[in-house]
């Protein structure tokens, strides 16, 4: 048998997971920064029962244990499901999240790399369907102390409107509701700052800064983030432009709720997304396409999870048709 | 300044060349013995010219090629036949191939050789010399290259490309046969294009290998010929025939199609120089340069005899102690030897000397997270992780369209894997399942014609017998009708014939069998002479008394050769 090649890049999964990990770090600090250090708690706890959780199941599959758990793959998912719910969810919901996430979306469907769909949003929506209350929870900024937040994550009775304020998309959402434009809402809220969310503009703006340092380690290609934003840019600003009162700008749509979480961590799982680099811009932007329909006019304040589950379906379909031509065959269908 | 072009993917590999260009090209010593392996090309296995105990002398054809795809294979060195027998290959398979062990004589005496004029020969007889000097592809591929010197459809190239590009790691004999031969590359590439009637020549090099384009430039300059030399960006596998032609030229040539239905033709360095040595000073192919390089001291290239064996010359190198393994070729596409000792062949760029410490063994496979890394680096553009989960899956069917046959099998998807998966190993799973495939169901398929035509032929003669007995029939009755009472009237059953026609019919058979049992006598025993006649006779007399001797002591047991004389 042959078995070139001889010589291998020095690259590894555990290294890719890594970048991941470390390219969430300034997000997670923003986060901290403006919401405490609550979110810590969550992560460590998360981190901990994905680790455990995968040895569990790995175990019971009979497959090797060691490998999956250094791999880091599943300390990602669970640091990404944590950043996708309110920070101060109690440990249990955490917990029920790392569980659908890596026993149900990933590992029964075969474990890494055979999951269609991305499974910390399959945990996001199994949870906000049925905990719509929790995980609507959202602190304000600089609004809650460290002893506080433990108390709510570890246990205790919790008293929601006392601690929690309404997140920007939420306050917009309400506002709408009752007739307001969009800049009687705006300026008529403590929830807002200067681009989207109080507080959570600085926590989007480091998870940019973490997804430019993807970009520069060539662990994700520029086309899901660049699609994402592109199309939500365009479907929000259209809008906006025709009617400023009844629509958010763009920029807010960008800054608030998950969407650079989504546009550099989310929509880059490469396991569930598209492959090819068409089928990435269809990917994305189909995503940032489901997002803004359900922010406008759905039922749910943000609906990137559910834009990721239903273009997560249409990856075969999308991959199979965005084939790029091969060497020596441009310009022939293919 | 020439505007290139680029490939898709590719990757930049340490390229570790450096250490064996420090010294000059040396010549290997004579090995003690040569094993020279008939096979030494694609295609026709040249037949030995020559038998054990026979003296050879340098050059001298040893192995005639077998029909036009095929190359024939010289004597490297004056010597004895010692024999024509199976050897160790070349090649990961550990196969034996047909090979002639010469001992040399020391004295290196050349044969008689034969020098051509390229411009006064016709194009057909050049080729054939070509052919009949050995000469091959000697960028590794060792295709007959007297089959790529011709101008093709058009009859006429527009661009031929000389490969000095040299991608793989390691491997830097072309680079040396550059930076000293140079004007010898020139004379070569000069006939090449000559039978190509080339438009324009362009030497492809890799800009890593400064001295080797100032050194062709040089050449090119000295033997005032217009070729243009063009440095390529340093990236693996620039290479790669189809790549560099598309660098150079912007010409993707398919999977499949010849680059001269293009207008391009590609040849090495190395070839290019082999065919001015044959026609210019009449030396068949009997020597090539090899990089040494690896697990060595002093890695450092040499002109090697075909058929030296390869540890014979890593000796010269200074072989480390923890060496376990040679490949041939550099450490993207090489070929692990299947021992220390097999013969230098003319596909041998480099001897990548091995260790576990230099080679590691790859990290244990984890799964494909479809990252897409493979796909970024692959030259040919494909999806090689669709490919690899296709492989995986044996879904032969949807692995081909997948352009599964486009794969060049260079080695850079699984240079880049980060889940360490040996992606080229699953290819060339698929491509000898699809192969195995396709033989069996040819096989099944000529089986079942054979078959069915075997059905159709014993039908066809049942019904012609059929018909012919009908025939005869009908002829019988139809004879018996017109003379009821010709044969038959002797025979007792005759008497009913007219009652019973098909009785008669059986009756008169029997009597016309008979007759003819009558009529038939041993063929052997007509005309015979008096003597002969009466010595026939004699010896059935004899036979009579022992034949019915041996019955009587054993009754049971009739003497067999004579039953017919049996009283």
């Amino acid at each position: 048998m042959i078995h070139s090649p001889y010589i291998r890049k020095p690259a590894s999964v555990q290294r890719v997971m890594g970048t991941v990990l470390v390219a969430l770090l300034p997000g997670i600090a923003a986060y901290v920064w403006q919401f405490g250090a609550g979110i810590l708690v969550n992560l460590a706890l998360a981190s901990l029962a994905a680790i455990a959780i995968e040895a569990l199941v790995m175990r019971l599959r009979k497959r090797p244990v060691a490998l999956a758990v250094t791999d880091l793959s599943a300390v990602v998912t669970a640091w990404l499901v944590v950043l996708s719910v309110p920070p101060i969810v109690p440990w249990w919901i955490t917990l029920l999240a790392v569980i659908i996430s890596i026993g149900v979306a990933k590992h029964l469907y075969g474990g890494l790399g055979q999951n269609p769909f991305n499974p910390a949003m399959v945990a996001f929506c199994a949870l906000i369907v049925a905990y719509p209350a929790l995980m609507s929870q959202w602190p304000g900024a600089g609004q809650l102390d460290f002893a506080a937040q433990l108390d709510l994550i570890l246990g205790g009775a919790r008293q929601p409107d006392g601690i929690t304020a309404a997140t920007a998309l939420d306050a917009l959402r309400t506002g709408m509701r009752s007739g307001a434009s969009v800049g009687t809402v705006l300026s008529g809220s403590d929830a807002f700052g200067v681009a989207g969310g109080k507080g959570w503009e600085w926590v989007a703006a480091g998870y940019a800064l973490g997804g430019l340092i993807l970009l520069g380690t060539r662990v994700i290609t520029w086309h899901l983030p660049t699609a994402f934003v592109a199309m939500l840019s365009i479907v929000s600003g259209g809008f906006w432009l025709v009617d400023p009162a009844q629509h958010a700008s763009p920029l807010f749509h960008l800054a608030s709720g998950g969407a650079m979480l989504a546009a550099f961590f989310i929509v880059t799982d490469p396991v569930s997304g598209a492959t090819t680099p068409r089928g990435k811009l269809i990917f994305a932007a189909g995503i940032a396409l489901i997002a803004w329909l359900i922010r406008s006019f759905g039922a749910y304040p943000d609906g990137i999870a559910f834009g990721v589950l239903l273009m997560n379906i249409c990856v075969p379909l999308i991959d199979m048709k965005t084939q790029p031509p091969v060497f020596g065959h441009r310009g022939e269908r293919t | 300044m020439r505007s290139l072009f680029r490939f898709h993917g590719g990757v930049k590999p340490a390229t570790n060349k450096a250490a064996s260009t420090t010294e000059p090209i040396v010549k290997a010593p004579l090995p003690g013995r040569l094993v020279v392996p008939l096979h030494q090309s694609i295609g026709g296995t040249p037949c030995p010219l020559v038998r054990a105990g026979q003296r050879v002398l340098k050059g001298e054809l040893i192995g005639a090629a077998d029909g036009n795809v095929s190359s024939a294979v010289h004597a490297p060195t004056s010597g004895l036949v010692k024999a024509v027998e199976p050897a160790l290959m070349a090649h990961p398979s550990g196969l034996t191939m047909l090979s002639v062990i010469i001992e040399p004589d020391g004295e290196d005496r050349w044969a008689e050789l034969e020098r051509l004029n390229y411009r006064s020969t016709p194009p057909d007889e050049l080729r054939d010399f070509v052919r009949d000097a050995g000469i091959v592809g000697l960028g590794g591929a060792v295709f007959p290259t007297h089959l790529k010197m011709n101008p093709g459809r058009e009859s006429r190239t527009r661009t031929l490309v000389l490969n000095g590009a040299e991608c793989e790691p390691y491997i830097t004999c072309d680079d040396m046969l550059m930076r000293e031969r140079a004007a010898g590359i020139v004379k070569g590439t000069a006939i090449l294009r000559h039978l190509l009637q080339a438009d324009e020549v362009l030497i492809g090099i890799e800009d890593n290998k400064p001295e080797a384009a100032a050194a062709m430039r040089a050449a090119v300059q000295a033997e005032g010929e217009s070729m243009e030399v063009v440095a390529i960006p340093t990236r693996y596998p620039a290479g790669g025939a189809k790549q560099l032609i598309r660098v150079l030229t912007g010409i993707e040539v398919p999977h499949g199609r010849r680059s001269t239905d293009f207008g391009v033709q590609c040849f090495n360095v190395g070839t290019a120089y082999a065919v001015f040595e044959a026609l210019t000073c009449g030396h068949p192919l009997i020597s090539r340069i090899v990089t040494v390089a690896g697990n060595v001291d002093r890695p450092r290239n040499y002109e090697v005899l075909v058929g030296t064996p390869m540890s014979d010359v890593v000796r010269l190198s200074g072989q480390r102690a923890d060496t376990n393994r040679y490949l041939m070729g550099g450490p993207m596409m090489g070929m692990r030897m299947p021992g220390f000792d097999v013969p230098v062949v003319k596909a041998t760029n480099c001897i990548l000397v091995a260790s576990d410490a230099l080679f590691p063994p790859p990290p244990p496979e984890q799964a494909c997270i479809r990252c897409g890394e493979c796909a970024r680096a692959c030259p040919a553009d494909l999806q090689p992780f669709e490919l690899y989960w296709f492989s995986r899956a044996k879904n032969f069917g949807k692995a081909q369209e997948y352009h599964l046959f486009d794969c060049i099998e260079c080695g850079c998807c699984a240079y880049v894997c980060p889940s360490h998966i040996p992606l080229v190993d699953y290819y060339r799973f698929s491509k000898s399942e699809i192969w195995a495939r396709e033989r069996d169901k040819s096989a099944s398929d000529q089986a079942r014609e054979r078959f069915e035509f075997r059905n159709f032929r014993q039908e066809r003669e049942k019904e012609e017998k059929a018909a012919r007995l009908a025939a005869k029939a009908a002829e019988t009755r139809a004879k018996l009708a017109t003379e009821p009472a010709v044969d038959c009237a002797a025979m007792a059953p005759a008497a009913d014939a007219a009652e019973d026609p098909k009785k008669a019919l059986i009756a008169a058979a029997l009597a016309r069998a008979k007759a003819q049992r009558a009529a038939i006598q041993p063929k052997n025993t007509d005309n015979l002479s008096a003597e002969t006649q009466a010595e026939i006779e004699q010896i059935d007399a004899r036979r009579r008394t022992t034949g019915s001797a041996s019955a009587a002591l054993a009754p049971a047991e009739a003497d067999p050769s004579a039953p017919d004389t049996q009283p």
